[in-house]
């Protein structure tokens, strides 16, 4: 299992073909307390950079963008009823959705986590 | 300047002490606690006495409500009470500053609020026969000509009846035009710095929204902009000035490459109160434009009543904007065009966007402020409204961070970020704090493009005693946030309520107010 960072600061674990997304623990700090999250329902086919999720914290309301295409398998239905677990657990239990990759060579653009991690202190 | 004495104490009378005592009823003094009004009312009571209904066949067929409806009951004077005390909780634009960035609190003037209230305009009906109520489509036509001349434009629609309403008009109106050029195209381009309405309104109509980049200065990136043009976009929604304060200099050259790629051109004119006077949107090339009467032309908002988003449409456009509307005969007669009488003369308008005619009592209000103040009148609240923020930008960019200080003068609002306060202090720490020193405060966390934003708006009908005193104010909290004070943390401390907890309220919110019992049974 590797994990890739975007720009946008979602993170995305892939496994051969299928990955799981969400925002990261920068994201989270930056929105505060969220307070909703809408997850794309399965079947749904995400292009890389369109939405895909919503987030909502007490501050803005934004949108999650897909790192890479796909299709999705599962949304991460407990957000729905605790949209805090993305606080608490931004990186575990607080996933946004699951999706099939349809071109894992889209992930070559992506940041491994050390650069991620330079791009965040640079901002 | 030094600090106000709010209490009177005085040093021979020894040490002030902060402990109160409790009171009986739970009031502060004059400022008397309300319970909500399910909670005082009984079903039992009624402030008006009706006459027993007699027996009645029923011709509900069964639909007749069998539940009580439990509406609590309140005597006149309980009830006039309750509103009454509810009112003094409230803080509005009469009882002081509200520097609320982005939305325009300014003063609404007595005098249009006399007019208003004038029998003709105030007590007339939107059903009446059209000869009954000449002077008031005589208002509504007088207005909607200063509005065309004031922006520029070819025509406007006047039933809108606030900003967002007037955004979907204007997009309904290039989505129509487009359609009947047989071209419909999908995307509507919404730079960074435009307002959050903005692209709710193109998801709305249907479009799929695609933003523009903000340069480091804070305008729209016009090479990203004409990058992105093309075939499938429809239009662009640009707010000028913009959300960050600042004239979009190159408006025109975007109207012009925007036009040249075959899409309209709508700006969001909420914030016409800077350039009202100074600038026509139709010299710039703009193809759609509401005007928020509540904002540039003083009628009350914000609790005080209601929007009113007349839309100014270009030549282009014109002939797709909605029904009805009125118009003047040469013998000074007045009409209202609607679907009955458009005959042949509208035939491509997108429809109808409200039952009757708009917001009638607005429009009084509105022309009673244009005419009271006059071209010249009308330019010096625009030049006042900028002069008002630049004092403020000037003043407190020693204090806090401006991120686009560099940009040049601001127009209606000053823009900062939360960047310099302590560890832990953010942007919400100095808008309780503004409470405590007893100002509504400004607009915080928008627009996104500045970490922590706090964007404030002075309007021109401030005294630059008023200016001072918030200065003086916002120096001192943000004094306190970068230093680190930790009462500042817990402020607001001198308010009715303490710092609520606003993620409750919002992952948990109640809406419904449920007998105490009933509430506890379905948790």
């Amino acid at each position: 299992m590797t994990r890739y960072y975007t720009e946008d600061h979602e993170w995305i674990d892939v496994d051969g073909d299928s990955a799981t997304v969400g925002i990261t623990d920068y994201a989270q700090s930056q929105l505060g307390d969220i307070v909703f999250a809408e997850v794309p329902a399965p079947d749904t086919v995400l292009k890389k950079g369109g939405d895909a999720a919503v987030v909502e914290s007490v501050k803005a309301a934004s949108d999650v963008y897909a790192p890479v295409s796909g299709t999705v398998t599962e949304g991460n239905d407990a957000l729905e009823g605790d949209p805090s677990l993305v606080n608490s657990d931004p990186e575990g239990d607080g996933w946004f959705f699951k999706l099939t990759l349809s071109d894992t060579g889209e992930l070559d653009s992506l940041m491994d986590a050390d650069a991620y991690k330079a791009f965040v202190e640079a901002l | 300047m030094s600090a106000l004495n709010q209490s009177g104490w005085k040093p021979e009378m020894g040490p002030s002490g902060d402990a109160k005592p409790a009171t009986f009823t739970g009031n502060r003094a004059l400022m008397l606690e309300e319970a909500l009004i399910f909670e005082i009312g009984t079903t039992d009571t009624t402030g008006v006495d009706l006459p027993e209904v007699g027996t009645v066949a029923t011709r509900l067929g069964g639909l007749e409500r069998h539940r009580t409806i439990g509406l609590p009951g309140l005597s006149e004077p309980e009830a006039v009470r309750h509103y009454t005390r509810l009112s003094r909780q409230n803080y509005a634009i009469d009882l002081g500053f509200f520097p609320l960035g982005s939305c325009t609190m300014k003063h609404n003037p007595r005098l249009n609020e006399k007019v208003a209230r004038m029998a003709g305009f105030a007590d007339v009906h939107p059903l009446q026969p059209v000869e009954t109520v000449q002077g008031a489509l005589a208002v509504i036509n007088e207005l909607a000509v200063w509005l065309i001349e004031l922006t520029g434009m070819h025509g406007v629609a006047m039933t809108p009846k606030a900003g967002a309403h007037g955004e979907l008009c204007g997009i309904l109106a290039i989505k129509a035009a487009l359609e009947a050029r047989g071209d419909p195209r999908s995307v509507i381009l919404v730079p960074e710095s435009a307002h959050g309405t903005n692209p709710a309104t193109a998801a709305f109509a249907g479009f799929s929204v695609e933003n523009i980049p903000a340069t480091s200065e804070g305008r729209v990136d016009l090479d990203a902009l004409k990058a992105r043009l093309g075939p499938d976009v429809a239009g662009v929604m640009i707010t000028n000035p913009n959300t960050c304060g600042l004239f979009e200099r190159d408006m025109k050259a975007i109207s012009d490459a925007v036009h040249a790629a075959g899409g309209y051109v709508y700006c969001d004119g909420a914030n016409f109160n800077a350039i009202v006077g100074r600038v026509r949107p139709g010299d710039l090339g703009i193809d759609a434009m509401h005007i928020n009467l509540h904002k540039t032309f003083s009628t009350p908002h914000g609790g005080g009543g209601p929007g009113s988003g007349p839309v100014v449409l270009s030549e282009a456009l014109s002939p797709y904007g909605p029904l009805p509307f009125t118009e003047r005969h040469a013998d000074g007669r007045y009409s209202l065009v609607e679907e009955e009488t458009v005959g042949e003369r509208h035939p491509h308008s997108f429809g109808r966007m409200t039952a009757f005619h708009g917001q009638m009592g607005m429009f009084t209000r509105a022309l009673s402020y244009i005419m009271s103040h006059g071209a010249d009148g009308l330019r010096q609240v625009a030049e006042d409204a900028v002069l008002n923020a630049n004092y403020i930008l000037r003043s407190l960019e020693g204090t806090m961070d401006a991120p686009f200080a560099h940009s040049g003068p601001c127009m209606h609002e000053a823009l900062f970020s939360d960047n310099g306060l302590a560890e832990g202090f953010t942007t919400l720490d100095i808008a309780k704090g503004l409470i405590d020193e007893g100002y509504h405060p400004m607009t915080v966390y928008f627009p996104l493009v500045v970490h922590g934003a706090m964007l404030i708006e002075p309007t021109e009908t401030e005294s630059k005693a008023t200016l001072d005193q918030f200065i003086g104010a916002m120096r001192s909290v943000v004094q306190r946030a970068k230093a680190g004070d930790p009462s500042l943390k817990s402020a607001p401390h001198h308010a009715p309520r303490r710092r609520l907890d606003e993620t409750l309220a919002a992952r948990k919110p109640l809406l419904v107010w449920r007998e105490p019992e009933e509430a506890v049974a379905a948790e």
